[in-house]
């Protein structure tokens, strides 16, 4: 029993964001531990492009949203499970809109542009202010901790549905479609 | 007695009048570029003396010395390591100074000076445009002075890397004097 799989742009928007938010997530952790050096500014600044990035592709892909709608969840689900499928989904799509404005705030904050791509200056969302700047940084540490239960939740609810209840869940999120 | 006040007199009526910067209405920031993005800094303690008679600027000086360790910048980290021996190495070598020996017009008010900077106990040849307007009882002298970081050895060894931190640093100075 497969259900419908999501359109494949959500499909491709949902992978690429996931491989993104990794890579600044780790890059972030990698970094937090080191002295300052060359390196670690460049990594500063890829943490942010990577960011800007995931900003960038939760746009797309809430558009996507509005544009192909969500198949239908499972029908072996209960309506409370359901419930709690959606909000888990909706705080995703909060989480990665806020982290990446946290950190661009952040960033603000303490009076240091966001050049994406070394090319593109982004405007700054709020007036230099050391102080301020490190709250944010509290701030966008907290929400990723959060954003990371949360996909911990996300990933182990994917997997519980495929393997366990045999519901073929993941292939909603397959760019193949099931070869049956 | 007279002739002390005499001497006294003579003393402090020099050639031109110097006249001491007015901190509280000066400042000295600077911009360089990390990873493209502009990053903005200021020397929160420096002192000097201005000799600029607008009218008369060809016998124009200044002299400013600049306590390298009161450096501010956008983070605490970034402010520590710039105190280290690969950059200003502040703790042996606490303070720059800046001498303009050469002031010509450039019509209006509209200025150029020639002169030198010695930074990390290094000297070079500096000159910029800069404006000078009366503002009340102050002179108001505003200008941008680029110089290459590496030339001076700020950020040696991996910090050489202007891949990272650009060579150019863009040196913002706002000087108000009573004069």
């Amino acid at each position: 029993m497969h259900s419908e799989r999501y359109a494949l742009p959500t499909i491709l928007l949902h992978w690429l964001g996931a491989i993104l938010i990794v890579a600044a997530f780790g890059l972030a952790l990698a970094l937090s531990g080191m002295h300052l050096s060359p390196l670690k500014f460049k990594m500063i600044a890829w943490h942010k492009w990577l960011g800007i990035t995931v900003l960038g592709v939760t746009a797309l892909r809430l558009l996507a949203r509005l544009v192909w709608k969500a198949p239908a969840m499972p029908a072996d689900m209960s309506p409370a499970m359901q419930r709690i499928a959606h909000l888990g989904h909706l705080a995703l799509y909060l989480f990665m809109l806020a982290i990446p404005l946290s950190g661009w705030a952040m960033s603000s904050a303490y009076g240091i542009p966001i050049v994406y791509l070394a090319k593109f200056t982004l405007p700054d969302l709020i007036g230099a202010n050391e102080a301020l700047g490190a709250q944010l940084k509290t701030v966008h540490v907290l929400l990723n901790w959060t954003l990371a239960a949360i996909v911990a939740g996300h990933v182990l609810a994917a997997l519980k549905h495929h393997f366990v209840d045999r519901n073929g869940l993941l292939w909603r999120m397959s760019p193949h479609a099931p070869k049956n | 007695m007279k002739k002390r006040l005499a001497l006294a007199l003579i003393l402090s009526v020099p050639l031109a009048q110097a006249a001491p910067i007015d901190t509280a209405q000066s400042h000295i920031g600077f911009t360089m570029k990390q990873e493209n993005a502009p990053v903005e800094g200021s020397f929160k303690t420096f002192s000097g003396n201005v000799t600029l008679d607008l009218a008369k600027p060809a016998a124009g000086r200044a002299d400013i010395v600049i306590n390298t360790g009161s450096i501010a910048l956008p983070t605490r980290e970034a402010e520590n390591e710039t105190h280290k021996k690969e950059w200003f190495n502040s703790a042996q070598i606490p303070t720059a100074r800046f001498t303009a020996t050469s002031i010509k017009s450039l019509g209006g008010n509209r200025y150029q000076f020639a002169g030198k900077l010695t930074l990390k106990g290094i000297t070079r040849d500096v000159s910029a445009p800069f404006t000078a307007q009366k503002q009340g009882a102050l002179t108001v002298v505003d200008g941008v002075l680029p110089i290459s970081r590496l030339a001076y050895k700020i950020g040696e060894g991996d910090w050489s890397d202007t891949s990272t931190v650009a060579d150019e640093v863009r040196i913002k100075f706002h000087i108000a004097y009573h004069g």
